[in-house]
């Protein structure tokens, strides 16, 4: 036995695990296909050279660093969610944390590809790792681009540490009925493996939970600090509109906000796809759209404050920006962005039948777009509008770089749902634990009654 | 110490274009082609901007030639992570074309725009790929380049100088652009020499320096305010 009994509704979680499952194959598929698109794509990059790409002068960073802002945003979701949640022992978490740390650990893979996506000779990308070389030369480590090599490798580390902990039990579940199904099938020797020799012991149940805790403490204050090391990339530039020291905030708000969204979205299509509304049920839904509803409002503030100081301060450079925003070239997209991200959210949230699950997957997809936007504008709203007004310039992308957005996109989906046939979404031993734990407090709070009753009468 | 520095006198510049077509020709620039000019792509380490003051019909037009500023406190030095771009002890602003790995950090942290990225790997249009200067490297593609104030010129002088056992000389260096300008606006030289004609002029009333709000304390002075 390796934990608390069974939950009644496990089987639909185990399910996607063994056999065929035709929604998990097509899914695969199509996500895979869209893999090939962007390994495609790049892969002609880098033999036809960067110039295949739109960016050019001024407009140096374009859809490769937008992307990359985005799907570090992205990875807020999971790990800081679930560590907020896990630290202040929220029970309804319980089948929350897993769906939302594999979507940190696949998002940061994809954002940190991005960086070298983006490099005029990615081939010698190490040169920015610290190697001992005969030429004796380091990294600069004043530059922001080290900050965020260090930072993120250093996330990536602990969400694949905080993600891998909590599924070792599971795995040992998964072993445990496999040997008696199918002893000698690959996918057990798989399930043997990851389970680590997990045995239940207290020795082990004891070293797990400690693990665990200390993740979930150090992985908050390590995902604050990547996204506002991200945010510094702009902020230490002396560009127009990027030199702001909001920024840090501003990104990690605007980076949990991102993440909450997705959360919704991929929770809405789970529990769609999987049929397990008993564990992702309306509740969990209803209390993460107030998380939500909160960050629709700080996001909000914080987007009125950046431009409020720029409109007062009414410096030259940072005004042609800030025009170009509001009411110049990019005011389509800055104003689909208040419309996504504040006003649609700010309609449906509040009220607790917009804190459904469709309701809260539209919002999820719109505020995903949004907060794409709100990096574009960003990169290419400042680049293009550079301070000697002789230089001014614009951007379309390629097709190289909407082929590897879209691909992207895909190769996220291509590991989620390759994850779903190897992890049970759900975890099912701290779901164990939760019903056990009602239970057993339901079983006091009768005895206590029972007691209670026997005093009285004798 | 030495410290190079240029001065561009704008009220004698004339907008011809000579600094600009004889820098390519010094520095090895690739002509990238009307297409990708029309890109946004165009690589001219000087180029001459054209500003237009007052309201038609009495308008003056204005020619600003810029280049790589060489600052003193150069926004693009530090956030290049691999030390691809640098300071010498000279104070030129040197890139490093073997380290460089292509961020293009170093061109959007660069207030004036003057770094150019080679988005493909060089061409040259016949005839000109037999007029490549022997003492200046090809920049492969992906690589960031910019304005090298002719470093390869300045070390001709200091190696010649040196065998001569004397210090180099005030105007026995000159940049291709300024070599190149007929209204002799472009002088060239030691700013940290007092006796130099560059410092003379750094000097003068007409002295402003671009964007100087930012403190990046430019090597590149410019003169204007005379008729």
């Amino acid at each position: 036995m390796s934990g608390p009994a069974a939950s009644i509704h496990e089987e639909a979680l185990v399910r996607p695990l063994s056999g065929f499952r035709p929604k998990l194959f097509f899914g695969s598929l199509v996500t895979g296909l869209l893999v090939a698109v962007l390994f495609y794509s790049w892969g002609y990059q880098i033999v036809n050279d960067i110039g295949v790409a739109g960016i050019n002068r001024p407009v140096f960073w374009g859809f490769y660093i937008v992307n990359f802002v985005f799907w570090i945003g992205i990875s807020h979701a999971g790990t800081l969610i679930s560590a907020i949640l896990r630290v202040t022992q929220a029970e309804w978490r319980r089948p929350v944390t897993r769906c939302a740390e594999a979507i940190t650990t696949f998002a940061l893979m994809i954002g940190g590809l991005f960086p070298l996506i983006h490099l005029g000779r990615p081939w010698i990308f190490w040169y920015m790792i610290p190697l001992p070389n005969e030429r004796g030369i380091w990294p600069n480590f004043r530059s922001p681009l080290m900050w965020d090599v260090l930072a993120i490798t250093t996330y990536l580390m602990g969400s694949i540490l905080y993600l891998l902990l909590p599924m070792i039990p599971d795995f040992a579940i998964i072993r445990d009925k496999r040997l008696r199904e199918y002893p000698k099938g690959l996918k057990t020797l798989f399930f043997r493996v990851a389970a680590l020799g997990w045995r239940g012991t207290p020795q082990q149940w004891f070293s797990l939970e400690a693990g665990i805790k200390a993740m979930a403490v150090v992985i908050i204050p390590v995902a604050v600090s990547v996204h506002t090391i991200v945010s510094w990339d702009f902020a230490m530039a002396i560009q127009p509109m990027w030199h702001s020291t909001i920024f840090g905030p501003y990104f990690v708000v605007g980076a949990i906000y991102s993440g909450v969204a997705v959360l919704m979205v991929a929770m809405y299509l789970l529990r769609k796809g999987l049929g397990i509304h008993e564990y992702l049920s309306d509740k969990v839904f209803n209390n993460l759209g107030l998380m939500f509803l909160a960050f629709a409002m700080l996001w909000s503030y914080f987007t009125f404050a950046e431009h409020l100081t720029v409109w007062y301060g009414n410096e030259h450079a940072e005004r042609a920006v800030f025009d170009g925003r509001i009411t110049g070239e990019f005011s389509g997209f800055f104003w689909t962005m208040i419309i996504v991200n504040t006003v649609i959210p700010l309609l449906i949230l509040p009220w607790p039948k917009g804190r459904k699950p469709l309701g809260t997957a539209i919002v999820g997809l719109g505020v995903l777009v949004g907060m794409w936007i709100e990096r574009y504008l960003i990169v290419v709203g400042t680049l293009s509008t550079p301070r000697l007004e002789y230089t001014q310039g614009f951007y379309t992308p390629s097709w190289v770089e909407i082929g590897i957005l879209v691909g992207s996109v895909g190769l996220f989906g291509f590991l989620y749902f390759a994850f779903l046939q190897l992890a049970p979404i759900v975890s099912l031993w701290e779901v164990r634990e939760g019903e056990h734990l009602t239970h057993r407090a339901f079983a006091a709070e009768q005895a206590l009654r029972a007691g209670r009753e026997g005093a009285s009468h004798g | 110490m030495t410290r190079w520095g240029m001065a561009i006198d704008t009220d004698r510049c004339t907008g011809c274009g000579a600094c600009a077509v004889a820098c390519h020709a010094e520095n090895n620039i690739q002509t990238v082609g009307e297409v990708e000019a029309a890109r946004g792509r165009a690589m001219h380490w000087m180029r001459i901007e054209r500003y237009y003051e007052g309201v038609f019909p009495d308008v003056k037009v204005r020619f600003q030639p810029v280049l790589c500023q060489q600052c003193g406190h150069a926004p693009c030095e530090p956030v290049c992570p691999v030390y691809a771009t640098y300071r010498t002890p000279e104070g030129l602003n040197a890139m490093v074309y073997a380290r460089c790995i292509g961020t293009r950090y170093c061109a959007n942290n660069c207030p004036y725009t003057t770094r150019y990225f080679n988005w493909f790997a060089p061409e040259f249009d016949a005839p000109l790929e037999r007029q490549l200067n022997p003492s200046v490297s090809v920049r492969p593609a992906g690589v960031m380049e910019k304005c090298t104030f002719c470093v390869q010129r300045i070390q001709d002088a200091q190696e010649v100088a040196a065998q001569e056992e004397r210090e180099v000389r005030d105007g026995e260096i000159k940049t291709a652009c300024s070599q190149s300008c007929p209204a002799q606006a472009i002088t060239f030289g030691d700013l940290d020499d007092p006796e130099s004609l560059v410092a003379l002029l750094a000097r003068t009333e007409r002295t402003t320096h671009l964007l100087e709000d930012l403190s990046t304390e430019p090597s590149v002075i410019y003169l204007r305010g005379g008729r």
